[in-house]
């Protein structure tokens, strides 16, 4: 080939991006890699859903409701919220031990964390431990952003509408009620906790919230959430953490407690249990239920069978549609190869 | 009564529509007192379409009146007028952007029409005032300036000429820029009118502009002191177009007549309307579909809101309290804004990205045309050039391929082939390098002498040098070279090699073929050395000169189709030479000679070549003087001239003897005939059209296979009109609905549609119509005959392999276009040509191609693409337009489905957050999903995709109508596609609502929220959405690894980043740590993988099942390696 010499400024380049002739690789989807590749994804697929399903298989819950609507519950005589500082005690028994670590979490039903106006009526500055948004809150927050031109700290739907039944477990030994280690501590993420949520650099923390009010729902001002543990008090609660995290559906459930200390690390063991509820948290408005739930978790979280059983139809599928396409392939493929 | 009364009243504006009254040079004597002078258009020439003080609102205008750009633009102020769960500025920015990048495209553009333009108006010209001559800038001509243009240069506008500086009063000129002809014209001045142009008084009135360039009707009045007023009638023959060239002549002087945009060029010059391409309203079309998509997904979320709402308890539990404002709102009023908000935040469901994208693609995909190494021609040293980007993927749909004759499937270059005498075959050596297989059938083929008797020899010889029109050109430096440029080079050598070069003499003729005769009899020792007062010269071989008095010259027409020459040779000897077509000389010779011919003459016809037949004939003294009688009467005749004229010319050529038979070349250009026949192959229709004659045309298209032997040719021509003694609408009728019924009806029926290939039929039919049949029959008197006239008529080209128009002007070869174009099934059609003649059906096709040609660069100026050769055309569409095709309907498809699917689970959210328009994923996702996440990989993919390689497409050209119709962007395949969008959006959504019936999904117990919900989904479908093409990228290049691969890991690494910082300008901190929370799950881990596998899984399926049975794929498995190994050699 001889290469001419007498280019001139007008000649394209003769490159291969130019000229369209850049090395491809065509990926060919033949039936020798493809029929084996799906019986390999298949059986994978089966191996990992039948673990899947094992594990949740394992995984025991126990689950409650302690809304009271119906009347029979023990807690319906606080269902309407007559009384303030309602407590009402449910019992209830375990079977066999709850493998350890157990987890205590309160569930609610019909309820709308995710709706959108709620989730944008709150102030991350505020929470970030910023006292310029003390004084004045993000006007998202309203209608908790001012009462008679006070400040709310925290404002916004989120924060004021926070959860606040409070639990006792007891467990009945020889008709003794001996109260059963929560740990509230580890229930909220790491770095909300350490990052995203602080506390304005104050002391005493009281002091920050000067000229401020607390949101109209809560009993108590947010710097005496745990007056027992500073590091679990203010915006960093770890209950208040649980709760500004948003569930993204309306039944949800959210940790409450840990159940690790002392005689119960390796579980709940079977007996007598009763649950103290201070009930004050109101669903009967919206026509909601309230519920606890005590679960152990595995490697992939809590209880949920759906992950195993569709692991195991996509499986499945897999090694049917290699059968599938072996029986097409050797029908129209094979002899017009030969 | 009330008309004829208006009349009355409006009858002087009546008499200006009719005529306009020039005075020629502004001669104020004349003006009598009630005169007002005329209001004339200036001469300048306008074909920009902004000024700077419209071009802001003219052009926002014209872009937001694309439904698109609309469509953003409400969304936008709906946005910053309404409480809305996304910000403005997501769709303020892309949109801002768009409109301004396309303002400054558009402009730029602007400014180069008025740069071009402003060239042309300020050329300098010479005008006449009082005798004077003043430089004037071309603008300011005005009708009655009297103008001056020398030798070369062009008319600046319509002129009568008045004086010229050759002896005989006329001037020559070429309209190769307006009609294609590239031969010399004679114009002639005014009769009898004074030298001196200073004391010429007189008025011209004449017609208004019209566009028939061969049409003028005038009157020119000549005052003269005590005299009568002397009335000349002026023609065609007086007027000089604007854009001709002036030739051979130092000067002229003319009037002007019609300036600036009224000029006949500029009359048959149509603006320059945006084209859009079928892809483009294609892309419209779903866009309307999405759009009810989208309102109906609004409508539905808003309804079912205040449905949901109406339950006690839903409406305002307690824990989210309205504000004061929203309870104190009109319930109407809250209802519509809900429903804008739902439109708000469904809006990403029509990406602006995807204009974005799809301008992007257009604009950077046309370099590859421009980079094309194969579009280069050494001999321009040029390439392609891409005018509009916007038509890249309308190469790929082409149905009719419109092409110009003169100079585009031909060089126009007329080359003296062969002659037979006496039934001997004499082939000039060197001449042609190919040898032809034929030739021993007839003997050998050797040198001159040894063949047919030396006497037949010369008399043939001497036939071709005295049977013309031509004249010797008075040659100066420059022609000598301008002919130099005009021969292709290897020729040029053979001859300066044979002749001495001061033998090199330039002719003129109106006809090329006449000076190929003559040069060819040059050739062989005869030379044509001029014609000087009834006197022809001729240099014979004995190197003497021969002198012939011309007694009589027997015009050629198109109806007798020969001409004649009675001449008195040096011995006083009479004779008449006839050369003709065969048809009209074989019955006029004795037939015993005609059989010796006859083979030849049918085979040079069969090859293409342009033949002509020689006789000759002597007369007695007596047959001449009954013929000179006879000739002198007719000429003179007043009535029936014609008729009488041609009644002599037949019976005095008669009884001749056949001598020979010539071949003249017109050659084509490089590579026409595959070229059309690949294109005929890809399922295009070849129509010609040319300013041409017949019969010209009809040996091209026989030359480059368009016309076959075996096609049968279907003739609607002036000659077949009136082959009857009937009236010529009569004929015409009876014509059509015999051609009809023979190419229409009885013809096997064929499958409509692109895939058919003409070959396969068994009869094929050629289409003949000519410029006055074709304005019969788009202009037929009446209303409901011109509709069934042009209906039978696109039926027969329909239905014809090829279709042939001849004598069209550049408006008829528009119109032409445009009634094909808006035929039924509206067929994307291609217009090529080389010049300004071919403009306006340049812009009237859907695409508009230019070939750089040596006529000028109009064509190339108006043109979408220009190439330089019209072999490039095989290349420009069968392989570029396929893959930009292929490319561009692959990405307008994609994109409508990666929207559907990442809009749908939001939609779906909908129904779990209480209508409450909350956005299941986070701004940043949401903006940067269409711009960052999933652009890329698709821009280049549509950028670099090739199904198929560029060498299959062009190899096999029936590939090419695969994409025939708008084969993929379908409704079917659009519904194919959104269905696999919703499914997959389906299986987003539904996938992680089912794992989130429990959110606890960490091992430490914790629970996830809403931000981690939506960013699952989004990272699923960011995955499968890229998977996807993936799946579907048949060429994968470093690039497409580079983007794929790399747009996933930008988003992994996006998602980190953006969740790794608390951002102090964001009021809400929704995704810290979120992404990096998901991947310390297990089960999102297993969910993601589960469902981007589900997804993937039928198209897997599909693309193995469906892969050994498709009729190309086997194909594409099998070469493309090959072409890779190709590569590597070349390397």
């Amino acid at each position: 080939m001889v290469k001419e010499e007498e280019d001139s400024s007008n000649r394209p380049d003769n490159t291969a991006f130019t000229q369209q002739r850049l090395p491809a690789w065509q990926p060919i989807l033949s039936a020798g890699i493809v029929i084996p590749g799906f019986v390999l994804i298949g059986l994978a697929f089966i191996g990992i859903g039948v673990g899947l399903f094992l594990t949740s298989r394992d995984i025991q819950v126990l689950e409650m409701d302690y809304t009271g609507a119906d009347g029979s519950s023990p807690c319906s005589v606080c269902y309407n919220l007559a009384d303030k500082n309602c407590v009402c005690t449910m019992s209830f028994s375990i079977d066999s031990l709850i493998k350890g670590p157990v987890f205590f979490y309160y569930g609610l039903t019909n309820y709308f964390q995710n709706q959108r106006r709620y989730g944008v009526s709150r102030d991350d500055k505020q929470l970030y431990g910023d006292t310029s948004n003390f004084a004045s809150p993000n006007s998202e927050c309203a209608p908790y952003q001012y009462i008679s031109n006070v400040p709310i700290v925290p404002c916004g739907s989120v924060a004021n509408s926070m959860f606040n039944d409070t639990f006792e477990l007891f467990k009945n030994v020889n008709g003794q009620s001996l109260p059963v280690p929560l740990d509230g501590k580890g229930i909220a993420w790491w770095t909300d906790y350490n990052v995203k949520f602080q506390n304005p650099n104050v002391t005493p923390l009281i002091n920050a919230f000067n000229g401020t009010v607390r949101p109209p729902f809560w009993s108590k001002n947010v710097y005496e959430l745990d007056t027992t543990d500073a590091s679990n008090n203010g915006f960093i609660n770890q209950d208040f953490l649980v709760w500004m995290r948003r569930a993204a559906l309306p039944d949800f459930r959210k940790l409450y407690r840990r159940i690790t200390d002392g005689d119960y690390s390796a579980g709940l063991p079977a007996g007598n249990y009763s649950l103290k509820i201070h009930y004050n948290y109101p669903v009967n408005g919206f026509g909601g239920k309230k519920k606890v739930v005590f679960s152990n978790v595995s490697w992939m979280g809590g209880k949920n069978e759906f992950l195993g059983i569709a692991y195991l139809v996509i499986g499945s599928l897999c090694v049917v549609m290699s059968v599938v396409m072996l029986i097409v392939y050797a029908k129209f493929k094979f002899p017009e190869d030969n | 009564m009330l008309r004829r009364g208006l009349n009355r009243l409006l009858g002087v504006d009546e008499r200006r529509v009719d005529n306009r009254t020039i005075y020629i040079g502004h001669q104020s004597s004349l003006v009598n007192e009630d005169f007002i002078p005329p209001k004339f258009c200036d001469n300048r020439i306008v074909s920009s379409k902004y000024t700077v003080w419209n071009f802001l609102p003219k052009n926002l205008f014209e872009q937001f009146r694309r439904i698109a750009n609309f469509y953003f633009l409400i969304i936008f102020l709906v946005q910053v007028i309404v409480d809305t769960p996304t910000s403005p500025v997501t769709s303020g920015l892309p949109l801002f952007f768009v409109i301004t990048v396309t303002a400054i495209k558009q402009g730029y553009e602007d400014w180069l029409r008025h740069k071009a333009d402003r060239e042309v108006n300020k050329y300098q010209v010479t005008v006449l005032e009082n005798g004077q001559e003043t430089p004037k800038e071309s603008e300011n001509i005005k009708v009655g300036d009297i103008v001056q243009v020398k030798e070369n240069e062009t008319f600046p506008c319509d002129l009568i000429l008045l004086q010229s500086t050759r002896d005989d009063d006329t001037c020559f000129v070429t309209t190769a820029s307006l009609d294609g002809e590239s031969n010399h014209k004679t114009h002639y001045t005014v009769p009898d009118i004074e030298r001196d142009l200073k004391s010429l008084n007189a008025t011209i009135e004449c017609e208004q502009p019209q566009p028939d360039l061969y049409k003028f009707n005038g009157r020119m009045h000549i005052y003269k002191t005590n005299q009568d007023p002397a009335v000349r009638s002026l023609g065609p023959e007086n007027l000089l177009l604007k854009g001709a060239t002036l030739k051979n002549t130092q000067k002229i002087c003319g009037v002007a007549v019609y300036t600036g945009m009224e000029t006949k060029m500029a009359l048959n010059y149509q603006g320059k309307s945006q084209k859009r391409s079928a892809v483009e309203k294609s892309i419209n079309a779903f866009l309307l579909v999405y759009l009810c998509i989208l309102l109906s997904k609004a409508l539905v979320c808003t309804t079912l809101k205040y449905v949901w709402q109406s339950k006690p308890g839903q409406d305002e539990p307690w824990y989210n309290k309205k504000t004061q404002k929203e309870k104190d709102t009109n319930l109407y009023l809250k209802m519509f804004t809900d429903f804008l908000s739902f439109m708000v935040l469904f809006n990403f469901i029509i990406p602006v990205s995807m204009y974005v994208t799809v301008e992007m693609q257009k604009f950077l995909g046309s370099f590859f045309i421009t980079w094309d190494k194969d579009f280069f021609d050494p001999e321009i040293q040029e390439g392609a050039l891409v005018n509009t980007s916007d038509l890249n993927e309308e190469l790929g749909q082409v149905e009719y391929v419109f092409t110009d004759k003169t100079g585009t499937l031909t060089q126009n270059n007329m080359e003296f082939i062969e002659c037979c005498i006496d039934g001997f075959q004499y082939k000039h050596r060197g001449a042609s390098s190919e040898l032809d297989g034929f030739c021993v059938t007839d003997g050998p083929v050797n040198k001159l002498q040894q063949k047919a008797g030396r006497e037949k020899e010369e008399l043939f010889l001497r036939a071709l040098c005295l049977c013309h029109t031509v004249q010797v050109k008075e040659s100066t430096e420059q022609d000598q070279r301008e002919d130099n440029l005009d021969q292709v080079d290897g020729l040029r050598i053979d001859e300066n090699v044979l002749q001495p070069p001061q033998k090199e003499r330039g002719f003129i003729a109106s006809s090329p073929d006449e000076i190929a005769l003559v040069k060819g009899a040059m050739r062989y020792g005869f030379t044509f050395l001029g014609l000087e007062s009834k006197t022809m010269k001729i240099l014979n071989r004995n190197k003497d000169v021969e002198m012939y008095d011309l007694l009589h010259v027997l015009n050629f027409d198109p109806v007798r189709r020969r001409m004649s020459v009675i001449v008195r040779s040096g011995s006083g000897e009479m004779l008449l030479f006839c050369k003709g077509a065969d048809s009209s000389i074989f019955p006029r010779v004795r037939q015993e000679e005609v059989e010796r011919i006859r083979l030849h003459v049918e085979r040079n016809a069969t090859e293409g070549y342009r033949t002509l037949c020689v006789a000759y004939k002597r007369l007695s003294e007596e047959e001449y003087a009954q013929a000179d009688a006879g000739l002198r009467e007719a000429r003179l005749a007043l009535q029936d001239r014609e008729e009488k004229l041609l009644a002599v010319y037949n019976q005095v050529e008669t009884g001749m003897s056949l001598i020979g038979a010539t071949a003249v070349e017109d050659r084509l250009q490089e590579e026409a005939a595959e070229t059309m026949e690949a294109l005929q192959r890809a399922g295009m229709k070849v129509w010609v059209l040319t300013g041409d004659k017949m019969e010209t045309a009809k040996s091209t298209c026989y030359a480059c296979g368009l016309f076959q032997r075996k096609t049968e040719l279907l003739e609607l021509t002036v000659r077949t009109l009136e082959d009857g003694e009937r009236k010529r609408e009569e004929r015409l009728h009876e014509l059509l609905g015999e051609y009809h019924k023979r190419a229409v009806q009885d013809a096997p029926p064929v499958k409509a549609g692109g895939t058919r290939v003409c070959f396969a039929s068994n009869q094929d039919y050629g289409f003949i119509i000519d410029g006055a049949s074709l304005s019969m029959v788009l202009n037929s008197s009446s209303e409901s005959n011109m509709r069934s006239y042009k209906d039978l008529f696109l039926q027969i080209c329909q239905n014809c392999t090829a279709v042939l128009c001849c004598r069209m002007a550049p408006l008829q070869k528009a119109q032409i276009v445009k009634m094909v174009k808006s035929s039924k099934g509206s067929p994307i059609t291609l217009s090529i040509g080389d010049g300004a003649n071919d403009v306006s059906m340049i812009l009237e096709a859907h695409v508009g191609i230019g070939i750089k040609g040596k006529e000028g660069r109009q064509a190339v100026r108006n043109s979408d693409y220009a190439i330089p050769k019209l072999k490039h055309l095989k290349k420009l569409l069968l392989a570029h337009g396929h893959l930009y095709y292929h490319r561009i309907a692959h990405l307008v498809q994609y994109f409508f489905y990666k929207n559907l699917c990442f809009i749908l689970p939001q939609f779906l959210y909908q129904f779990f957050c209480g209508y409450s328009q909350q956005p299941l994923y986070d701004a940043a996702y949401l903006t940067m999903y269409n711009i960052c996440f999933t652009s890329m990989p698709i821009l280049a993919y549509s950028l670099l995709e090739q199904r198929i390689s560029i060498e299959d497409l062009i190899e096999d050209a029936a590939l090419y109508s695969e994409n025939a119709k708008n084969a993929m962007l379908r409704w079917g395949l659009f519904l194919y596609w959104t269905g696999l969008g919703a499914f997959h959006g389906l299986v987003f959504f539904f996938g992680v609502r089912f794992l989130f019936s429990n959110p606890a999904l960490q091992d430490n117990g914790q629970v996830f929220g809403n931000w981690s919900y939506g960013t699952i989904v989004f990272t699923v479908l960011v995955f499968t959405v890229t998977l996807k093409l993936a799946l579907d990228t048949r060429h994968w290049t470093w690039i497409n690894h580079f983007v794929i691969w790399g747009s996933l890991a930008f988003y992994v690494f996006f998602s980190f980043f953006w969740g790794g910082i608390i951002w102090p300008f964001m009021k809400q901190q929704r995704l810290y740590f979120v992404f990096a929370n998901m991947l310390s799950s297990v089960s999102a881990w297993l969910v993601i993988i589960l469902l981007i596998l589900l997804s993937l899984l039928p198209e897997i399926l599909l693309v193995v099942l469906r892969n050994p049975r498709g009729p190309y794929t086997r194909k594409i498995a099998a070469v493309t390696p090959l072409s890779y190994k190709h590569l590597n050699e070349q390397k």
